[in-house]
Formats: structure tokens, C-alpha cells, sequence
């Protein structure tokens, strides 16, 4: 089939307007070229910033917030959209190309009911009736394996779940018959254990409506299951483009391959220890509920040793985090560090508890004030509980700043002018200026890209074989805890469904939801998902 | 019961409460100025017996909570006393010029109201181009005038540049409607003026708002008119907002506009509250400044009514 989208030499700039400078041109895409067949999928794969949304969006012709197309061609069913008046642009959207969004859940009109927006483009386009449009929704709402297909279209966006409203949202964009539909993410919002299911779902509709697809997500094990080919992006520049089959077993360029082999990190296990924290039977609820978030949670950590708790979203891990350090009381149980019981509210707990315990956040933006200083920031609470000021406060600050490889340089930026992971890597110094025997460390990674939130946790393990402190690590990904847990917990609705060492927990027999919370993180090879999905299907059979 | 119904009772009785705490104040207030009615009634030169006489005739020797609660009740059963300077029957006298005091605030909402929520969205729609400062200026600039500049500029330019209406919007007992309209037709034209600004800069805002939210940026990749985009899925996300602005004006229509009654002899509830203020006829202005405060505690209960009802989360839970 010949290909009905050509992109050519494509050129996408930006103004940026740094404060207190003139403005200046940057440039997000730079020579990249695509073509993509009707009924096939390619994978758009790279970091944040690689500009791979701005390409998928590009097949609208269409720039988020300033960013313009400045050079190159986008052929569409043979003409060049680029060229298009704002009457023309508005028959291709919604039309001719239609979009998912990572985030169904913000990507819906609140304020209205979901077959509303799902049929909105098939009417305004002309595209078939009401009642024809409706019965289409219905048709692919089943085929997307959503519950109550006739009446789901009733409910607003606020009555589904999360992994519903994705589903629904794929059903909008294949309602009005498109041909090319943009993927953007849509699973990376998502539980693992929904993902597979979505990913399932989103695989078989594109496959029922031969639709061709782009497919934008930072994660190559996901792409490898839909896509037939995948272009690598970094910094806007195309880095390989192939077959998916090539990319993922015969990677030619060294980026690649560093992304195919990612979360290698090999972490041998510590034998047993006496624990620094141990959390007893702890039960607890947030004030105004009747509902325990937390039911009968006991978990011990080893001084100088990782315990990682995994779960999905709304399983309690956070909530454990707030109940150890002190933010939400806990109704019932006993909570022990370093030999002595802490007292469950926060605000009775000695100085040399604070210090002992610190804590690192998933955004790390947001744990910063941005009006200060690196140095400010880490040196707080050096101040606060070593009394240290003056020059002994800088020096320990630029020891600190050398421990988390950082350097010379950046003792007097602002967080606004670090990276992501360089911001981690500050909120990492900052708890680790207090001397804690414990640090809790909230999805610290979750909102890296996978190559940056490699090196944090490399990072962390230098940290604990040099300072010996123990990590509290909450995490949803099950790649970060191979590579960092000793001994792991794992939660399912407040609980502690299986605890003990890394080797234990990872071993069959399993329990039945870690077993699908452990078989539906994707794998990087071609086939997994099918492979998955019959063994499920072959185990509900049998039972 | 359903949660809306729960909470739109809900913030009733809480207004009814609120009602209540200002009647206290309202009481309270007029209870701590220097004199008393007797005093105001009989002048500096009155002698201590007819002063004592009179109180003992108004009733003033009883204690303050007494008199609270006898005033309360009279005007739970519809009385709100008698004014002092003329003896008339205060709920009578409020009762016809409340008439003409809530039909200017009428007309004037039933144009403005319309006309800034069309104003503020196509300001939103062309956010930064001419039509938005065209708009964004000129009303700027009406809400700038004093009312009464604006009135007489209006009356200026409608009854002796182009002389279409008369000056003076005296309205009597007996008029039909159309000699009503078109008596409160300047009041009206200069109220509209001086709200409009308000509201349509606040819905232009809320509007914006809502502009920044993903599910707009989905609604533009729908290849929906810009105009669609905003009144089909930006308008319904704003209601709440632009309802409280709305209704903030409406209250000010009906308790704020003395200025533009007296400028063109509009005899209305805000006129008689100032005539009676300068006489300090204390029970006339309790009982107006009552009737304000439930009508401002009305308007924002039903703002908040409304704000709930639009909340498709309250409407339908999960």
C-alpha cells in the first residue's frame, strides 16, 4: 500500500522568553522524516524534550502554546497540510487525524456526558447521524471491552475510572473513522495492571479498523508490542528509524541500545539484619472517612538496607510514608526506629527523630522553594540541626553537592535553572545533609525519564554503601525495585498482600495479585503481550 | 436524599441564619448611635419630661432584647412598624416603592446580564485582538464615570441631542406597562453602563481560565469553531464564576443605585431609605436595611444554588 503520510525534512521552532533576556528561536524538530502506510503503526519513542509529541502533533498541523512549523513537509492523502487555510485545518481535526491524549481523565469535558464528546466530530464533520454515530460508539465501546457498552455513553467523565476514560477516549478518535489516529502517551498514566489492559484493547481496535497510528510513549517495552515501526528521537533529531524487530534486537546506535538495555542494573541482595524500622500491626484512616487506608500494616527494614513497597495507585504506600513520619497518626500499632518508639503525631517527636527520618518526594520542583538557592535549600537543614553557618555551612553544602556528582557551579542557581533529575538529585543532597539513618523515598523516579532515573538510583545505592542509610523505597514500577529492594512489601488496598526478602517475593508460587501485578510489566520483546494475555486467558479457562 | 438537595438546603438554613445575625446587627447599630428616637423626634431644646413622656410612649424604657425580639416578630408577621417622622405604615410605603426598585433592577439585568456574558465571550474568543480591547476599552471606561457624569451625559445626549426620551423617570400607580418601560428608560441605559464592565470582564476571565484546560486543546484537535469551543465546552466549565459575579451585580442594581434614582426622580426603596437616614428615622431604616440584606443573602444563596447544580460531580455522583 503506498504511504498515505509523508513527513519531510520537517522543522518545528519555539520562541523561548528566558526572564531578564532577549528572546530567542529554538529549535524542537530538526530533519526528521517520516512515512507511515495505511493500517500500520509507528512508534515515536524518546525523553521528555525529544519533541516526539510536537511530531505527532505535527500530523494536525498543529503547535501547542507558541510552537511553529518552520520548515519541511507534511503530505497527507497526498497534499501538504502545512498549507492549509483554519477552515481546511478544522475538516483534517477530528476528521482525517484524530488524537488520544496521555491523560483521558483531563483530556474529557467534565461537564458533559461521554457520548456527547465521543460522537461530537462524527456529527460537526458530517461523518453519519446521530443515531448511526451512537450506535458506532456503542460497537467500539464493546470492542474496547468497557462495561455496559449501551449505556456507558450516559456517564460523565468523573463516574469512570482513569483506565476507562482512556479506553473511551481511543473509542473518541476512531468513532469518526479517521485515518491516522495520535497515540500520545496513553498508557503512561496508567497502574500497570490497566495498562496491559488498554494496551490490549488500544491493539485490537487498531488492528479491527485498520487505522494507521502514531504511537508517542517514553517506553520502549510498550511500543514494541503495537508498533510495526519505531523512529528514536533525542534532543529533536532522529537517532535511528527502523523495523520494530531491528530496533529491539539489533539496535545500531549506542542510544538505542542504552535504551533497550535500561534498569540493568544488577543489585545483590543483603543478608539478613536487625531492623532500624519496624512497623507494627499500624492501622489508619484520614479524619472525616469511616475508611481504613491502611489495615494492619506490619513491615521491618534492616539498618543500611532498601525495603521497596509496591503497589498500584490508591494501594496505601504513600499513606505508610505519612503514618512512619508522623503526618497522619495512626489509629492502632507501633511504629520503631532505631530502637525507640516514635510517637505517632509528628509534633511530639524529638528534634534528633526529625532528623533521623528524612524524606525525598516524587516532584521535586514542587519540593523546592524556587526562590532559593541551591545552596539555601541544602543548607537549611545543616543550619537547622547542626547549627552550621557561614563558610563550615558552604563547605559541607559543596561536599554534599560533590556526593550527588554534581560539582563545582551550581551552589547558587535556582531550581529553575536545573533538569529534572538534577532537581531529584538536590532534594537526595537535602536529606542527606540531616545525617538520617532512614530516608523514605516517594516514586522519587516515577517522573524521570527512564535513563536519567537509572542514574538516581545508581546514586542511591553508592549513597547507602558509603553512608549506610536505609531506604524506605514506594514505588508502582517493579523495574525499579528489582534493581534497588532488598527485602519488599507489596500492597493491595491498604494491605500487605506479600512481604520478605527480594528473592522470596519474586519467586513462585505467587499470590494472585502479585502474580498479575508482576506478569503485566512489559517486557522488552516482540510477542509479549499476546504471550500474556493466552496464558491469562488458558489459566481462566481453567479455572 | 440526593446530595444537591442536601446541600441546597443546606446553604438555605444557613442564609436564614446569616438573616438572622444581621438583623442583630442591624438592630445593634442603630441601638449604639448617640440619642435615641425620642430625642430625634423632639429636638436639642425638648424638655426632660417630654422626653421621658415620649419614650414611655415609644416603648423605649423596655430592655434592648425586648425591643429586638418585639421588632422581629412584628416583621415576621408582616410589620415593620411605623415611621416616626410621618406615622405612616412603613410596610405600606415599602411595599409599592420595593415594586419600582426591584422593576428598574429588572429591566436594567434583562439587558446587561445577556449582553456582558455575549460581550465576555467573544472578548475570550479574541483574546488580544482589536475586538477584545474594543470591548475590554469601552467598557472600562463606562464602569470609570461616576454614575451620576454617566447620567447626565445620558440624559444630555438622549433628551436634547437626540430628544427621545424624558429627563425625569417619575413612575405612579395607574401607568401600564409601556409608560413604565418607558419612563425607566435612562435609569435602565446608565445602570447597563455601569454593570456591564463587571461582569463582562469576569466572564472573559473565567472563560480564559477554562481556555488553559486540556480538554479545550482536545476540543480544538475535535476541529471544533473556535466559537463552539468556547460556548460548548469552555461556557459550561465557567457557569460558576460568572454566576457569582452576575449575581453580585443584580444585588447591586437593587440595594446600590440611589444615585441614579435621584438623578432622575425615580421613586424607588433607596431614595426613601436616604430621605429617611437624614430624618433619623430609625425604624424605617432598620426595616430597609433588612430588606437589603435579604435580598444581597437571596442573591448569593442562589448563586451558590446555581453553582452547585452546574457541578456535573454534585449532580451526578459516582
Amino acid at each position: 500500500m503506498p504511504d498515505f503520510l509523508e513527513i519531510k525534512n520537517l522543522r518545528i521552532e519555539a520562541t523561548a522568553y528566558p526572564p531578564g533576556e532577549p528572546p530567542k528561536d529554538l529549535v524542537l524538530v530538526d530533519d526528521v522524516s517520516v512515512s507511515l502506510a495505511k493500517g500500520k503503526v509507528l512508534g515515536l519513542i524518546g525523553e521528555s524534550g525529544a519533541g516526539k509529541s510536537t511530531i505527532g502533533l505535527s500530523a494536525m498541523a498543529f503547535g501547542r502554546g507558541g510552537v511553529r512549523l518552520t520548515g519541511g513537509e507534511i503530505l497527507l492523502n497526498g497534499r501538504d497540510i502545512r498549507g492549509l487555510a483554519p477552515a481546511g485545518l478544522r475538516a483534517l481535526r477530528g476528521r482525517e487525524v484524530t488524537y488520544v491524549a496521555q491523560s483521558a481523565a483531563a483530556a474529557f469535558n467534565p461537564a458533559k456526558r461521554l457520548m456527547e464528546q465521543v460522537i461530537e466530530t462524527t456529527l460537526s464533520h458530517g461523518v453519519m447521524g446521530r443515531a448511526e454515530a451512537e450506535a458506532r460508539a456503542v460497537m467500539l465501546f464493546g470492542k474496547l471491552g468497557l462495561p455496559k457498552p449501551e449505556t456507558f455513553g450516559t456517564r460523565y467523565p468523573h463516574q469512570v475510572s482513569g483506565g476507562q476514560l482512556q479506553r473511551a477516549m481511543t473509542a473518541m478518535a476512531l468513532c469518526p473513522k479517521p485515518d491516522l489516529v495520535i497515540f500520545d502517551e496513553p498508557t503512561t498514566a496508567l497502574d500497570v495492571t490497566t495498562q496491559i489492559d488498554v494496551l490490549a484493547a488500544i491493539k485490537e481496535a487498531i488492528h479491527d479498523t485498520g487505522v494507521a497510528a502514531l504511537y508517542i510513549t517514553h517506553d520502549l517495552a510498550v511500543v514494541a508490542q503495537v508498533a510495526d515501526d519505531i523512529l528514536v528521537l533525542r534532543h529533536g533529531k532522529k537517532v535511528e528509524y527502523g523495523p520494530v524487530r531491528q530496533i529491539i534486537t539489533d539496535p545500531h546506535e549506542d542510544y538505542t541500545r542504552a535504551l533497550v538495555s535500561v534498569r540493568s542494573i544488577d543489585h545483590e541482595e543483603k543478608a539478613e539484619a536487625p531492623p532500624i524500622l519496624s512497623v507494627q500491626n499500624v492501622t489508619a484512616r484520614y479524619s472525616g472517612t469511616t475508611f481504613d487506608v491502611l489495615k494492619n500494616v506490619s513491615v521491618d527494614l534492616p539498618a543500611g538496607q532498601t525495603l521497596a513497597v509496591v503497589g498500584e495507585s490508591g494501594s496505601g504506600k504513600s499513606t505508610l510514608a505519612r503514618a512512619i513520619t508522623g503526618l497522619l497518626p495512626p489509629s492502632a500499632g507501633r511504629i520503631t526506629f532505631a530502637g525507640r518508639e516514635l510517637s505517632r503525631d509528628l509534633k511530639a517527636r524529638s528534634r534528633d527523630d526529625l532528623r533521623e527520618l528524612q524524606m525525598i518526594y516524587q516532584m521535586a520542583d514542587v519540593a523546592m522553594n524556587p526562590r532559593q538557592t541551591v545552596g539555601t535549600i541544602i543548607g537549611r537543614p545543616l543550619e537547622f540541626y547542626f547549627g552550621m553557618t557561614g563558610e563550615t555551612k558552604r563547605k559541607r553544602v559543596q561536599e554534599l553537592l560533590d556526593q550527588i556528582e554534581m560539582g563545582k557551579g551550581y551552589i547558587d542557581r535556582y531550581p529553575a535553572e536545573l533538569s529534572g533529575g538534577q532537581k531529584q538529585r538536590v532534594c537526595i543532597a537535602r536529606a542527606l545533609a540531616a545525617k538520617p539513618k532512614l530516608i523514605i523515598c516517594d516514586e522519587v523516579t516515577s517522573a524521570l525519564d527512564p535513563l536519567v532515573a537509572d542514574g538516581i538510583l545508581k546514586l542511591l545505592l553508592n549513597l547507602q554503601a558509603q553512608e549506610g542509610v536505609a531506604y524506605l523505597f514506594i514505588t508502582h514500577d517493579l523495574a525499579t525495585v528489582k534493581a534497588i529492594a532488598d527485602r519488599i512489601a507489596v500492597m493491595y488496598r491498604g494491605q500487605v498482600v506479600r512481604y520478605g526478602s527480594k528473592t522470596d517475593v519474586l519467586t513462585p508460587p505467587f499470590d494472585d495479585y502479585t502474580d498479575l501485578l508482576l506478569s503485566s510489566v512489559p517486557e522488552m520483546r516482540l510477542g509479549w503481550l499476546e504471550e500474556v494475555l493466552a496464558n491469562r486467558r488458558m489459566e481462566s479457562a481453567g479455572n | 436524599m440526593h446530595p444537591v438537595l442536601k446541600l441546597v438546603v443546606q446553604r438555605i438554613a444557613l442564609g436564614l441564619l446569616l438573616l438572622l445575625a444581621v438583623s442583630l446587627l442591624i438592630f445593634l447599630g442603630t441601638e449604639a448611635l448617640p440619642g435615641d428616637v425620642a430625642q430625634a423626634i423632639l429636638g436639642q431644646s425638648a424638655t426632660p419630661e417630654a422626653l421621658a413622656n415620649l419614650r414611655e410612649s415609644l416603648g423605649l424604657n423596655r430592655s434592648p432584647i425586648e425591643r429586638y425580639f418585639d421588632w422581629l416578630g412584628g416583621i415576621l408577621t408582616g410589620d415593620f412598624g411605623t415611621a416616626l417622622t410621618n406615622g405612616q405604615d412603613i410596610g405600606q410605603a415599602i411595599g409599592q416603592r420595593l415594586g419600582n426598585t426591584l422593576f428598574l433592577a429588572a429591566c436594567a439585568a434583562a439587558i446587561s446580564v445577556p449582553l456582558a456574558i455575549l460581550l465576555g465571550l467573544v472578548a475570550a474568543r479574541y483574546n488580544g485582538r482589536w475586538p477584545d480591547k474594543v470591548i475590554s476599552g469601552v467598557t472600562l471606561s463606562t464602569i470609570s464615570l461616576p454614575e451620576f457624569v454617566a447620567a447626565y451625559f445620558v440624559i444630555f445626549l438622549l433628551t436634547q441631542v437626540f430628544p427621545i426620551f424624558q429627563p425625569v423617570a417619575m413612575v405612579f400607580p395607574g401607568m401600564s406597562f409601556w409608560e413604565r418601560l418607558n419612563a425607566v428608560a435612562l435609569p435602565v441605559i446608565v445602570l447597563v453602563l455601569v454593570v456591564l464592565a463587571h461582569m463582562m470582564r469576569m466572564t472573559r476571565a473565567a472563560i480564559l481560565n477554562v481556555m488553559q484546560s486540556a480538554y479545550i486543546e482536545t476540543a480544538e484537535l475535535k476541529g471544533l469553531s473556535p466559537m463552539r469551543v468556547i460556548w460548548q465546552h469552555a461556557f459550561p466549565n465557567a457557569i460558576a464564576p460568572i454566576v457569582s459575579v452576575v449575581v453580585l451585580n443584580l444585588a447591586y442594581l437593587v440595594v446600590g443605585v440611589v444615585v441614579v434614582e435621584v438623578v432622575f426622580s425615580y421613586n424607588a426603596l433607596g431614595q426613601y431609605l436616604v430621605d429617611h437616614v437624614a430624618k433619623r428615622d430609625l425604624p424605617v431604616v432598620q426595616a430597609v436595611g433588612l430588606i437589603f440584606a435579604a435580598v444581597y443573602i437571596g442573591l448569593n444563596i442562589l448563586a451558590d444554588v446555581i453553582a452547585i447544580v452546574a457541578n456535573p460531580r454534585l449532580r451526578h455522583p459516582k
